[in-house]
């Protein structure tokens, strides 16, 4: 489904090369964990998918289902069936949660050519997901993440990639800042939104939310190459010995 | 998001020029001859067959301005105005007068229709099923129409022109006029009051609830022309009325004036909902041509419990000077000022407003939402000033900037003066921009950029907008979206 070859990507400002040649096959139904340490460029990787400008990628490709999607436009992309969940979600001021979401997800039904989905559907179906994820009436209604806790934003990203069912998921560090139940709910509802033509790259520090979210392979990222591949017990290795013995490998 | 969505269908259908109201009606006119002297005001006076005492208080009035000076402290740079090069007198020849719709020259009434204001006396503006609206129409001096004029007389309103209101109602414009602005108040204030053209008047009897929305559409069509209205409403004991002024300009290279003054009086009990959506010409991208707009706003909350409320939502003009304002002078009086300012390209806003507080118990609340893209300069500028004998005053300020870019400018000038002690008086203020991190947040969602700027900016004058009657809401929220066409990326 997402197929990265030989990714080259550097900070628009400065020219400092982040992604240096990163290569990434995931397949249609598959959960991949990348790890890493701080700074090795996973957000970077995140940001670079979905779109966010202030970067440049100077070689190398990304496409999802066989389309390029590094020249699409970051709407388009979201069309297409890129979502990332942010690590820091971004508040909206006045614009209410559900106005939100039914603008987005009309926008995205608009630019693959279908048409507007009706109210009344709309509501089901924020009100069957909103559930599952324990998001009350009155944090619909509020703006888009406004007052929310950290809990609760996270909680928020999942709603809306249940609501946009997106083709790939990308999930930025989306435990950090979550107490354990927090942790429960969010993976949970990761894991109803798991199907054979979806895929995920869950980007984590921690085993914790592994427990949760079972993946099928994980990754080790650093200095913005995958410096190792391996199953779900490659996570347990880091986190008993830490990321030292990649980072000097791949030095 | 039906509205976002219109608003974001409405910027794509306009190419080049954003400004739909810029085409020019072909109608001959007659004009007073050019330039200002004492021989003009007797025309205009003479025009309108006023009675003497009208004249002689223009006359006065005329009298006065020649020795004032225009003011500078505003944060606004224009060349000099050459009040000489200016006609202060143009109506349309065919339509001197009319008393109903069918004697209106058809090319007036198209000219409204393409504005979208409804002249027809049926249910009006699309989408809203039976709301009806009774329309004064002013094309350059006069007042062309004035709807519902029928039904509104049963309840003992009076909606009509104010040159009518002079000839029929001479005993309430003389007991009214220039009461709350004074002649001698301001440069423009005074000007107007020396060559006003035509308004409306609006008399709501003892203990009637005006039962439809009143409005006045102002249209600026010959060129080097001044448009210098005059509106006075009245509310008597008990009684209610909402009322919206609205504008439009063609598309000239050349500044126009507009200097007006709006006088509100509100006795015992009484309130007005008085709202504007300011849509002059702007001017072009590189800020050549506008309207200059001059303004005097003022509202008496003359009885004891009587209310104002100023809505605004400023999109237009090259230059806006404006400050609506109320007088707290009943005991348990209330002012309101609630105003959404946008500016683009290279227009210079300057606008608030003043709550004097005299009354016991008074409160004045002001909600005020500049957003500044392009080029453009905002300033919010605002008294509150309350008196000594006004215990137990009250007065809240929130005001908020939003930034779209690198080379616009936002002000804050708040003005608090108080000598009661026990007054209180509280003033919030922010300035944000919209982040890049918010725009690409919407953007990753699927919404395209202009569509992501429309909802974070209607987000963000969200609770001035619910302020305004609904069926203009959405048009005002249509009219920021355009305004704000090109401000990203
Ligand atoms: N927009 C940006 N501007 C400047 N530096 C950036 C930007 N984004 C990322 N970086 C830098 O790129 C490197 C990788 O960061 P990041 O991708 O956030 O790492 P990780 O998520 O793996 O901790 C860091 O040195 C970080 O400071
Ligand atoms: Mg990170």
């Amino acid at each position: 489904m997402l197929e990265i070859k030989n990714l080259h990507a550097e900070i628009e400002a400065d020219g400092r090369e982040i992604l240096r040649g990163l290569d990434l096959t995931v397949k249609a139904g598959e959960v991949h964990a990348i790890m890493g340490p701080n700074g090795a460029g996973k957000s970077t990787l995140s940001h670079v998918l979905a779109g966010k400008p202030g970067y440049k990628v100077t070689d190398g490709s990304a496409t999802l289902d066989g389309v390029d999607i590094l020249d699409m436009d970051p709407a388009m992309r979201a069309a297409t069936g890129v979502f990332l969940a942010f690590q820091y979600p971004v508040e909206i001021p006045g614009v209410g949660n559900m106005t939100f979401l039914k603008a987005a997800l009309n926008s995205q039904r608009k630019a693959r050519g279908e048409g507007e989905i009706s109210t009344p559907d709309f509501m089901r179906l924020v009100r069957t997901e909103a559930g599952k994820l324990k998001i009350t009436q009155d944090m619909l209604k509020r703006p888009v993440n406004v007052g929310f806790s950290g809990g609760e934003k996270k909680r928020n990203e999942i709603l809306q990639m249940a609501i946009l069912q997106p083709k790939l998921c990308i999930l930025d560090e989306t435990d950090s800042g979550l107490d354990i139940d927090a942790l429960k709910v969010v993976s949970e509802g990761v894991n109803a939104l798991r199907s054979p033509d979806r895929a995920f790259v869950v980007i984590t520090h921690y085993q914790r939310l592994l427990d949760h979210i079972r993946p099928d392979v994980v990754h080790v990222l650093s200095k913005g190459r995958i410096v190792k591949t391996g199953g779900p017990e490659l996570a347990l290795e880091l986190e008993a010995k830490g990321y030292a013995d990649f980072v000097d490998e791949a030095a | 998001m039906a509205a976002v969505k219109e608003t974001v269908d409405q910027v794509r259908a306009i190419d080049v020029d954003q400004y739909k109201y810029g085409f020019e009606t072909e109608i001959e006119s007659e004009l007073a001859p050019k330039g200002l002297d004492e021989d003009t005001i007797r025309f205009i006076s003479a025009k309108k067959n006023e009675p003497e005492w009208m004249l002689d208080w223009r006359l006065d009035a005329y009298r006065r301005w020649l020795t004032m000076e225009e003011p500078s402290w505003a944060r606004v740079s224009y060349p000099k105005i050459d009040f000489q090069d200016l006609y202060y007198y143009a109506a349309p020849k065919t339509t001197p007068a009319p008393k109903s719709l069918d004697e209106v020259d058809p090319e007036l009434l198209r000219t409204y229709e393409k504005l979208g204001i409804p002249l027809k006396e049926q249910a009006v503006l699309a989408g809203v099923e039976g709301a009806k609206i009774a329309v004064d129409a002013v094309f350059d001096s006069v007042s062309v129409v004035t709807t519902f004029r029928e039904e509104l007389s049963k309840h003992g309103i009076i909606f009509c022109s104010i040159s009518e209101a002079m000839r029929e109602h001479p005993e309430l414009v003389k007991k009214y006029l220039g009461t709350v602005v004074p002649v001698t108040d301001n440069y423009y204030a005074t000007l107007n009051s020396a060559v006003f053209s035509d308004g409306s008047f609006v008399w709501i009897p003892e203990g009637v609830r005006c039962p439809m929305e009143l409005s006045t559409y102002f249209r600026i069509n010959e060129k080097k022309t001044g448009q210098f209205e005059r509106t006075l409403i009245i509310a008597e004991k008990g009684s209610y009325v909402s009322y919206l002024e609205g504008c439009t300009a063609p598309q000239r290279d050349e500044n126009q004036l507009h200097a007006a003054v709006v006088e509100l009086v509100a006795m015992e009990d009484a309130e007005i909902k008085y709202s504007t959506v300011q849509n002059w010409y702007p001017g072009d991208k590189d800020g050549r041509g506008g309207i200059y707009n001059f303004v005097t706003k003022r509202g008496d909350c003359r009885g004891a419990r009587s209310k104002i409320s100023w809505t605004q939502v400023e999109t237009g003009s090259a230059i806006t000077w404006k400050y609506p304002s109320c007088i707290l002078r009943g005991d348990d009086s209330k002012g309101e000022f609630y105003s959404i300012a946008v500016s683009n390209g290279h227009q210079q806003v300057d606008s608030g407003t003043k709550m004097i507080h005299l009354g016991k118990n008074t409160s004045s609340r002001i909600i005020s939402k500049g957003i500044s893209a392009g080029k453009s300069q905002n300033t919010y500028r605002g008294q509150v000033k309350v008196n000594r004998k006004a215990d137990g005053a009250r007065s809240f300020t929130n005001c908020d900037s939003l930034l779209i870019g690198h080379d616009c400018g936002a002000h804050t000038v708040p003005y608090l003066e108080s000598a009661n002690p026990r007054a209180k008086v509280e003033h919030e203020a922010t300035t944000s921009k919209i982040s890049d991190d918010q725009l690409f947040y919407c953007i990753s969602r699927g919404l395209p950029t202009e569509e992501a700027v429309a909802l974070i900016v209607n987000g963000f004058v969200r609770d001035v907008l619910q302020q305004l009657p609904m069926e203009f809401a959405v048009e005002a929220q249509k009219l920021i979206g355009v305004s704000l066409e090109g401000s990203v990326g």
